[in-house]
């Protein structure tokens, strides 16, 4: 069958020219001059500073956004309340609006000269932007819809006639929470925390708008990567990108692993 | 958000038509209709591929399809820019060029339309095609006439959720097509505005993207409406 041929050699040609390819040159121009340069640029102090910004801002908004996407899902799922189409409309709005955006908006909130709760909170000597709660802030704020989105089509499928049995029988609120849902929606939230996890240790442009980008201070991974290109210190950018690039495909492989069956995009 | 509106209509238009912020715009719009055209069929074939084609690895390459989803978008930019960028080893330099803004913009919204043409092609029963196939209709007939209306929908949706995304795209776009005056998107001018120090002016750019990513949302929700408009009856 040539047409079969014809297309599976498109389809595959496009994902080489287009992501595979320019990823295993990333790996091949890092290592290239072996692995000590490689460490050398790993060891910078700031860089080291920049990797412990990301995670803990990760560390921060993971667990937040894991109990909120959970309890949103509930929800809307389960739930009947005034304004529960918008919740399930606006849970949606990161992905569609512009990182740029979300981080302008923070920044107007959170100016200490101008913004609407940051002169108040500038007045009393704490700084949100330009600082750690701004870069925890926006990545929070990114990161909102990958639990809910992936636990709401499953608790959909699931029904609630087993908990409605176990509350016949007697179990509480808790229980029933504990024993039938969570285990229930197991799969589906740990996906989606993968999919939160990678999100954070990524966000880019909110976190650029807000965290002021001092070295040594507010860098986070991926700004720091593109001012170490900015000022043609690619050996640095390349070291960082390929340590990124390898957690994203240690993401790939336990996305692989724990896929739900009817996972909704 | 609200920053924009303190001056007045008036100001909130004198910013948006200002030439850099028409260009800006024109330019991502632009950009965004061209990719999307692009995954939208290089996507629909992927998603055949993957579901009625059979060979080694096939496992490998639809894992590889959530790349995108998984890498940061800066790491993205920066590969593209190794293979693509000055220093090129097959010889092709796009690096701060419109190209380079499509090949970004490629590279981010790739997963959207295969993943959710995927799903439908799977549940489509081949039967039916096979039927067609016996009363006489060829391949091109059973694509338009059978698989195509099924598939419809969700590259549809695929399509409209990737155009959301390469409106606002950023981080991919940064370092391949930087901020020269033929390659500034309307997320990276916006970006430069604030580091201008004038995030009210920003804000008047922005509304326009987030009116433009409402209405995405808007429209996806309504094509979830009409698909599913047999199960609701």
């Amino acid at each position: 069958m040539p047409r079969r041929l014809a297309l599976r050699g498109v389809a595959l040609v496009y994902l080489l020219v287009l992501l595979l390819a320019p990823l295993g040159m990333v790996f091949y121009r890092t290592f290239q001059h072996g692995l000590h340069p490689v460490w050398q640029a790993l060891s910078d102090p700031f860089t080291v500073h920049a990797f412990e910004m990301t995670l803990l801002a990760t560390a921060i908004a993971v667990p937040l956004n894991t109990l909120f996407g959970v309890l949103c899902a509930l929800a809307i799922v389960r739930r009947r309340f005034r304004g529960k189409g918008l919740l399930n409309a606006f849970i949606d709005l990161p992905l569609a609006v512009s990182p740029v955006v979300i981080g302008l908006s923070l920044y107007l909130l959170y100016a200490p000269r101008g913004g609407w709760f940051g002169s108040w909170l500038s007045q009393h000597g704490f700084q949100v932007l330009f600082a750690l709660p701004a870069i925890v802030l926006a990545t929070i704020f990114v990161s909102v819809p990958f639990v809910a989105r992936e636990v709401i089509p499953t608790l959909r499928e699931l029904g609630n006639e087993q908990e409605q049995a176990a509350a016949t029988l007697g179990a509480t609120r808790w229980q029933r929470f504990w024993r039938i849902t969570l285990p229930s929606i197991r799969w589906a939230v740990i996906y989606g925390v993968i999919l939160t996890t990678a999100r954070c240790l990524g966000e880019y442009g909110a976190v650029a708008v807000v965290s002021g980008r001092i070295e040594g201070r507010t860098e986070t991974a991926t700004t720091r990567i593109d001012d170490l290109i900015q000022n043609f210190q690619e050996g640095g950018a390349y070291a960082m990108a390929v340590v990124l690039a390898a957690i994203a495909i240690l993401v790939l492989v336990l996305m692989m692993l724990t896929k739900p069956k009817e996972s909704a995009y | 958000m609200w920053e924009s509106k303190r001056d007045g209509t008036h100001a909130f238009w004198q910013i948006v038509s200002s030439p850099e912020a028409v260009g800006a715009l024109k330019l991502t719009f632009g950009a965004a209709f061209v990719v999307v055209l692009v995954n939208a069929v290089l996507g629909t074939v992927t998603a055949w591929v993957l579901v009625r084609d059979d060979f080694h690895g096939k496992g490998l390459v639809n894992a590889v399809i959530d790349l995108p989803f998984a890498l940061p978008t800066i790491v993205a930019g920066l590969t593209l820019l190794t293979l693509y960028g000055p220093h090129s080893p097959v010889g092709i330099d796009v690096a701060f060029t419109r190209t380079a803004i499509v090949l970004a913009l490629c590279f981010v919204t790739l997963p959207f339309v295969i993943r959710t043409v995927q799903p439908v092609l799977l549940e489509l029963d081949v039967e039916m095609e096979e039927a067609a196939r016996s009363l006489g209709a060829g391949q091109l007939t059973v694509f338009r006439r059978i698989v195509l209306p099924n598939i419809l929908p969700g590259i549809l949706s695929g399509s409209v959720l990737a155009f959301a995304r390469a409106l606002g795209e950023i981080g991919s776009v940064v370092l391949v097509a930087g901020s020269t005056l033929h390659t500034e998107v309307v997320s990276v001018f916006i970006f430069n505005v604030i580091q201008d120090g004038q995030a009210p002016q920003a804000a008047a750019v922005a509304i326009v993207l987030l009116g433009a990513a409402f209405v995405l949302l808007l429209v996806v929700g309504a094509l979830r409406f009409w698909v599913t408009r047999y199960e609701r009856a």
